[in-house]
């Protein structure tokens, strides 16, 4: 079962410019979160100091009620091993082939023997789909590839708490629509507290439990996802809608009165759109029992819709 | 990176502390042997040949040096002397920092480096190992051990080339030179050298991590932190070298 992570007051600046302030938000165990934002707000920030690869100036983050803003160095590499994290480009390490990096943290970390780790790669390469490339550098295969290997990396060691630092930058829509149905897949079979940092739209509306949006330094909302999709909040309605028309603007943020007028045209045409369906995990996979309900609930408002109609 | 005062007591400051950090990981098991191994065959092999070919001209200099200076005070005799003495002393110390920092420093930072904006070691930070005591602890042993195997080749191959020089070329006495050997140098000199070397390494091969462990700005970043590791370890090897000079020359007894 996956780990609770609670923050709270947490502010992180870099000399005299503050990064995003006094964000406070729980992310519920075994479920799926998002955080969006525009580019350059700080979410992948964010992500490294949920794993205390950066220091907060205040706040705490509690994983499983312990506060690794406050831990010993040697304690926070305990707590981390509770972690896994794909990072933007996979971070593979470059002078091993795939096999041998997905092998790195349990010859690390455990005493197995290496029939145990190969039978234990093997599974979790066959899993994001990359039997047949076992010998292969990183340096030789695609963008694509390198994130699902990263993947398998942060799987191996069984993780309470995945991380996704831009799963789908720099991949087509059909590996990402691919990265996103192996997300839910993994969500239901691992049970995992799972966050991924984006600003792909498609992918916060189909994947997560919960939505957070970072923007102007600070924790705009953050809840369940239909209270997002659905929120009045303008910078919400414009971010999820993908519109220039709103508080963001190319330069991260717009003139006040310019807004208003934008906005103003916008409520006359633009009605809430009904929320996307959600993804479900694939048929050959058990759904415990959390998933089942969810199934349930959007099988429930699909017919409701056809009624509509 | 920035020009204040603070700023470069700051950068010392964190440099210190890796400092202490990697002696604090050393004793802490499994000894990382494999890294260790493939690190010390990894300098070694950047640096063997360029110091051969560097301490060859470096023992003819002072060979020719000593030379002609000898010749005109008539006491051609103590050119072997000489030219071991300053070998031994000087030149292997200076040649060994020059080129633990110049080649092994670099490589070590680059490769550092590389991995830091890759975001391998925030990877590997993540899998919860520890990037000193995996990465850091053996590249400096491995530098350590390198840097006093290449002193005893510097001093091997300094002492042949003045060899080479006075006897061949300036027609000095093969007796003279081998007779006054050890007239003016002694055996702890030798013992300085390599202890000197030791310590050299380890300050390139510290210096060199913690500029690569804290590159940033992408591949740009990885230039200049490698540009910075090697000035900033010539400059401290330097220093050191001259502290260290003095100071064995309080301690132990000279010759002569």
């Amino acid at each position: 079962m996956g780990v609770e992570i609670c923050v709270e007051g947490l502010t992180k600046s870099f000399g005299h410019q503050v990064i995003w302030q006094d964000v406070s938000l729980t992310l519920p165990a075994g479920e799926v979160s998002v955080m969006l934002g525009p580019s350059g707000t700080g979410k992948s920030v964010f992500l490294k100091t949920l794993v205390g690869l950066l220091k907060p100036d205040r706040g705490s983050v509690r994983v499983a009620g312990r506060d690794i803003t406050k831990l010993r160095e040697h304690e926070l590499y305990e707590v981390r091993k509770q972690f896994g994290v794909l990072f933007q480009d996979g971070a593979l390490f470059g002078s091993m082939n795939l096999y041998d990096n997905i092998a790195f943290p349990l010859r690390e970390h455990t005493r197995r023997s290496e029939s145990e780790i190969r039978r234990i790669v093997l599974d979790k390469m066959d899993m994001v789909g990359l039997i047949g490339s076992e010998r292969k550098l990183p340096g030789e295969i695609s963008g694509g590839m390198r994130k699902r290997a990263g993947l398998a990396r942060a799987l191996v060691l069984d993780p309470e708490i995945i991380l996704f630092d831009e799963p789908d930058s720099g991949l087509d829509p059909v590996r990402v629509a691919y990265l996103n149905q192996l997300i839910v897949d993994l969500n239901a079979q691992i049970d995992a507290t799972f966050l991924i940092v984006t600003h792909d739209i498609a992918s916060a509306r189909q994947v997560p439990d919960n939505i957070g949006l970072l923007f102007r330094r600070e924790l705009v909302m953050f809840g369940p996802r239909e209270r997002l999709l659905t929120s009045d909040e303008p910078v919400v309605r414009q971010f999820l809608n993908g519109r220039m028309q709103g508080p963001i603007g190319m330069a991260e943020e717009k003139d006040a009165a310019q807004v208003e007028q934008e906005l103003a045209q916008l409520a006359d045409r633009a009605p809430v759109q009904a929320p996307t369906p959600r993804l479900l995990p694939g048929p050959g996979i058990t759904r415990p029992p959390r998933w089942e309900a969810i199934a349930r609930r959007e099988a429930e408002l699909r017919r409701r819709e056809v009624a509509d109609v | 990176m920035s020009l204040s005062p603070t700023g470069a007591l700051r950068q010392s400051g964190h440099l210190f502390a890796m400092a202490l950090d990697v002696l604090r990981t050393l004793p802490r098991r499994p000894f990382q042997a494999r890294e260790f191994i493939q690190q010390a065959w990894f300098i070694a092999s950047v640096t063997i040949l360029p110091t051969a070919l560097v301490s060859i001209p470096f023992g003819a200099v002072i060979a020719l040096q000593i030379g002609s200076l000898t010749r005109q005070l008539g006491a051609q005799s103590f050119s072997g002397a000489a030219s071991v003495l300053a070998v031994l002393r000087e030149a292997s110390p200076i040649v060994t920092a020059l080129l633990i920092a110049g080649a092994g420093g670099t490589a070590i930072c680059a490769d550092l480096g590389a991995r830091k904006i890759r975001e391998e070691i925030d990877a590997m930070q993540v899998l919860g190992i520890d990037p000193i005591h995996r990465l850091v602890v053996p590249r400096v042993l491995a530098s350590m051990v390198v840097a006093v195997l290449l002193n005893g080749l510097v001093s091997v191959v300094g002492v042949a080339g003045g060899y080479f020089f006075n006897v061949v070329l300036q027609n000095g006495t093969p007796g003279a030179y081998l007779a006054s050997f050890t007239t003016l140098a002694q055996l702890s000199d030798l013992w300085a050298a390599e202890i000197k070397a030791l310590v050299f390494g380890a300050i390139a091969a510290i210096v060199a991590s913690y500029k690569g462990l804290t590159a940033k700005g992408g591949p740009k970043g990885v230039g200049d932190a490698v540009n910075q590791s090697v000035v900033i370890t010539f400059m401290v090897l330097f220093v050191t070298n001259f502290v260290m000079t003095a100071v064995y020359f309080q301690v132990v007894p000279q010759r002569g």
